[in-house]
Order: C-alpha cells, then sequence, then structure tokens
C-alpha cells in the first residue's frame, strides 16, 4: 500500500486559512489502512480544524466527505459537482490522489493534507515499512523476497558494503544489513546460486518520470485508433 | 617520475607497499604535498582517498595529478557514493590523460556519516560494476556500449574486509569482484595475523595480489574506538594492553612499533604480497613505519 503521514496540524491550518468553504476529502484504500487519511482521520481534522478557526475568529465551513479511491476516476468523478460547492478541497489522500483530484475539478484548490512517504507493509500494528521502490524491474526473486534497492540505502545489487557489521546496515545499527538478510534467508532455502552472478547496474531509463503504464489491450485499441487516421 | 609503475611493481614479485594521503578540505594543500614528497620514493604508489567519510574534500583526481607531478605513482581512489555512471567513466577518462593509471573502486561510505548528510547518495553503480566498467573501458567502448576514441588503460583495484562478521556475504562479493576484473586488493585494517593467514589461505586461490592494510595505532583511545565503531575492524586485547602499557607519551612510538613489526612478519613470512599502510592524519610518519619493518 502508499503509506502516508498527516502534515502538521498548523501547516495545514495555514493552507486552508485563505478559504470559506473546504471539503475535508478522505481516501478509503491505502491511506485509511495506515490510518492517516480515512473516513476517521477526515473527522478528526475537520473537528481540529474548525476549534481552531473559531478560536482564531475566522468563519470557515469545513465539510467531510470520503470516497472509496481518490486516484481513481471512478470514484473521484461522481462526486465532482459536489466539489464544485467549495472553494478548497483538503485531501487525504496519497500524492496521486490529490493530482487526481485537482485535474479532475480544475478551477478548485486542491491541497493535500499529508505526506505521502512509500510503498510499504504493515510490520506491525501502527508500524509499516517501506518494501518496494518500484523500480521497475524487480530481482526479488533471486533474492529471498526482501529487495536489496529498498532496504539497502545505498541500493547495492551485488552483496553488501564494507560498512555492514554484525549483520547489521552501516547507516544504522537499529536496522538488518539487506544482503546478511538476503543471505541468509537464501543460504536456508539452498538457493545461494541465485545471487552468485554479476546483477547488471539498474536501468534507470525504466523509471522515467512520470511513469505510464499501459494495459496491452488498451494498447491495441490506441494503436488501431491512430493507424486509422 | 616513480622509477616503476605500480602494475610493473606487482607484477615484480616484490613485496609491494602502498600508503595513502587525504586530501584536505580547504584550498591549503602545503602539508598534504609535503606528505607526498616524504612518501614517494618510499612507496610503489600512494592512494587518493575520495571525499573520505563522505567528507566533502578536493577530488582524489586533483590529487592524484599533483601526486604524479612531483613523482609519485598514485591511485586513484573512486566511490559510487557522489557520481553516477556517466561521472564515473568521464573520470576515469580524466584520469588516464592525466597519466594516471591505477585506480581503487570502491562502494563509498553512506552520505549520512558524513559532513552533508543531506545530500543526494548516487550509487548508480556498485564497486563490481565500477571494476567491470573499467574493463570495458579498455576494450574502447563505454558502458553504454558507445565507441571510445582511444581506450582506457589501468591497474585495478578493490577491497575486502577479512575480518568482516558474517564472512560469508562479504566474500560472496569478494569473488564478484575478482571475477569482474581486478589486479589487486587492499584490505580493511587487520591486526590479528593469524585470522589474517586463514584468510590468506582462502584467497590464495585467486590470481590477485593482496595487500594488507595496516591502520596505525595512535593509542589506546583509538583502539578501543576502532573495535567499537569501525566495521571490520578487530583489535586484539593483547595489543590494547600493549599500547595501554606505553610510558606515558610513548603510545604512538608503540603504534609506530606494531604496525612495523606486523609489516616486517608479514614480509619475512610472505603471508600476502604487500601492504597498504594507512596513518590517518600522522601521513609524515610512514617513513618512520617502513624504517621500523626494515623497509
Amino acid at each position: 500500500m502508499i503509506v502516508g503521514e498527516r502534515k502538521p496540524f498548523d501547516e495545514i491550518k495555514a493552507k486552508v486559512s485563505d478559504y470559506r468553504k473546504v471539503l475535508v476529502l478522505g481516501c478509503g484504500t491505502c491511506v485509511a489502512v495506515c490510518m492517516a487519511g480515512g473516513e476517521k482521520e477526515v473527522e478528526l481534522l475537520a473537528s481540529q480544524l474548525r476549534l481552531a478557526s473559531r478560536m482564531d475568529k475566522k468563519e470557515i465551513e469545513f465539510a467531510e466527505h470520503t470516497i472509496v479511491r481518490q486516484c481513481d476516476r471512478e470514484y473521484t468523478e461522481p462526486i465532482l459537482e459536489k466539489l464544485g460547492e467549495y472553494d478548497a478541497v483538503l485531501s487525504l489522500a496519497c500524492g496521486a490522489g490529490v493530482q487526481l483530484v485537482s485535474d479532475v475539478v480544475e478551477d478548485v484548490a486542491v491541497l493535500p493534507a499529508l505526506n505521502t512517504r512509500f510503498i510499504g507493509s504493515t510490520r506491525e500494528e501502527g508500524v509499516w515499512i517501506e518494501r518496494c521502490r518500484s523500480c521497475g524491474d524487480c530481482v526479488l526473486g533471486d533474492t529471498g523476497g526482501i529487495c536489496p534497492l529498498t532496504i539497502c540505502p545505498k541500493g547495492l545489487v551485488n552483496g553488501p558494503c564494507g560498512g555492514t557489521n554484525d549483520g547489521k546496515c552501516e547507516v544504522t545499527s537499529e536496522k538488518d544489513c539487506a544482503w546478511t538478510t538476503i543471505y541468509n534467508r537464501l543460504d536456508k532455502q539452498g538457493k545461494l546460486d541465485n545471487i552468485r552472478r554479476i546483477f547488471s547496474p539498474i536501468k534507470y531509463s525504466a523509471q522515467t518520470t512520470p511513469g505510464l503504464q499501459v494495459n496491452e489491450a488498451y494498447l491495441k485499441v490506441e494503436t488501431e485508433g491512430t493507424d486509422g487516421q | 617520475m616513480a622509477s616503476r609503475s605500480f602494475k610493473e611493481a606487482l607484477d615484480s614479485g616484490d613485496f609491494v607497499v602502498t600508503s595513502e594521503v587525504g586530501p584536505p578540505k580547504g584550498t591549503n594543500i602545503e602539508e598534504m604535498l609535503h606528505h607526498i614528497d616524504l612518501l614517494k620514493d618510499k612507496v610503489d604508489g600512494i592512494n587518493t582517498t575520495d571525499n573520505q567519510s563522505s567528507v566533502m574534500r578536493i577530488s582524489s583526481l586533483a590529487v592524484c595529478h599533483l601526486a604524479q607531478e612531483r613523482g609519485a605513482e598514485a591511485i586513484l581512489q573512486v566511490t559510487c557514493r557522489d557520481r553516477n555512471r556517466m561521472a564515473l567513466e568521464s573520470e576515469l577518462l580524466s584520469a588516464n590523460i592525466l597519466g594516471v593509471h591505477n585506480v581503487l573502486c570502491l562502494t563509498g561510505d553512506y552520505v549520512s556519516v558524513g559532513d552533508h548528510p543531506d545530500a543526494k547518495p548516487v550509487f548508480d553503480l556498485d564497486s563490481v560494476h565500477l571494476i567491470q566498467t573499467v574493463r570495458t573501458m579498455e576494450q574502447g567502448k563505454d558502458i553504454a556500449g558507445n565507441e571510445l576514441n582511444g581506450p582506457t588503460r589501468f591497474c585495478v583495484g578493490a577491497i575486502v574486509t577479512p575480518e568482516a562478521n558474517p564472512i560469508e556475504p562479504q566474500l560472496l562479493k569478494f569473488e564478484k569482484k575478482i571475477r569482474a576484473g581486478i589486479d589487486f586488493v587492499q584490505t580493511q585494517a587487520i591486526y590479528d595475523l593469524d585470522n589474517f593467514k586463514r584468510f590468506m589461505q582462502y584467497a590464495r586461490r585467486f590470481e590477485v595480489k593482496i595487500l594488507a592494510g595496516i591502520i596505525l595505532l595512535t593509542g589506546v583511545g583509538m583502539a578501543r574506538y576502532m573495535n567499537a565503531n569501525v566495521p571490520g575492524v578487530v583489535v586484539p586485547d593483547q595489543l590494547i594492553r600493549e599500547l595501554a602499557g606505553a610510558p606515558k607519551g610513548q603510545a604512538l612510538q608503540t603504534g609506530i612499533a606494531i604496525a612495523g613489526r606486523m609489516i616486517r612478519q608479514i614480509k619475512d613470512e610472505r603471508i600476502c604480497d604487500g601492504v597498504h599502510i594507512m596513518a590517518i592524519g600522522h601521513e609524515g610518519l610512514v617513513p618512520q613505519i617502513l624504517e621500523t619493518a626494515g623497509l
């Protein structure tokens, strides 16, 4: 999932202070799971903002709404009319959600209430850990299901650096060395040969920004359309 | 000019000695030049470090060039931390046209340990890729497959940490470095020669020259600091007691004696092919260490 965290309250408050009608818009998928942008968090943030604006003697109306996914037109387009009723939308989605909502309602300011952190998984209740850098060339099949590009701060693909110590990372002794972990797991699986070959440098051309992914079936339709012109 | 190239020294079968200078942080290079002059005729090669410990300094290549101009045989240290593949390849071409033909390929420390913790860590290539890059450019091509107008020529080295814990993942990478094509290896500092002999029993099978890393111990505080903070460096209790037992003001001399004694034993027993002496911050003492070692 995409993991996010709420921005500092004062930063959010300052950003909405120039508007009169603000829709606090939650996202019911990833950021709801990581307790940053779902229905509950929308309710909490809207209440805090109402209280703060009263204290500041400002007349700002804060409405609340949460949709299934802000990053999907299927869910954002149906609320287009509703969005148009506000001066600003305060989005509790990840950066992708904020941008899609902004694309849908171009004449309304869409403001982020979260900082998007990473693609991660749940480590324990309330704790999420980064697990994928979306490099576009997955090596997990060779590395025992542990991503060296994400877990190793240097993103090394051919083994540990000289900074690893007692199985811990050079950068912080609180983290395990990615390559020691990979080695131990493959050793258990009897698959150390997986990592004896020299892995090539990462192809950064596969990471052109912004990334664009077209489903093969849809790519064909598009080509046919072009051919017909 | 040095009487022979570093590659010739390695190939001669003689016991090889290298040392290093750290480029200063700032434009005052007087002391560094003094150290180069002190070392140039006493060692087979002088490493110049590359933003060592992730601290921004004069570039390794600029210092290599100055060292060569003064008649030293320079070994360019290159890390993957600060440059992408284009900048690394460009650096290698530049080194060659300035007459620098020795390169030590390193991953590099992470940026957070140094003096620019907010800098972007690059690590576009790793040390294995960097070795492959040097070898590819010697074939007249860059690593994107484009023709070079004139190939490079290098004597290529890498590092290994014989006391790494655990050692197995370290050796997996070490063997990749050998397959990528290196001529020599400088080890991380070693202090326990029995452990090092065991490492050499393993490493002897590879056709690569191995230089044992010798870091000058300046006192008991430094020894304890290295044990606590430097990955893969183990100063045995016996040496710590020896340093602690030194008469007041004599700890540094004891450190010199220890380094000299180790070098002499490595040479006499031909444990490996040579030594790489690092007297961090005390480069001026390297001639004294060599004298103590009988070199």
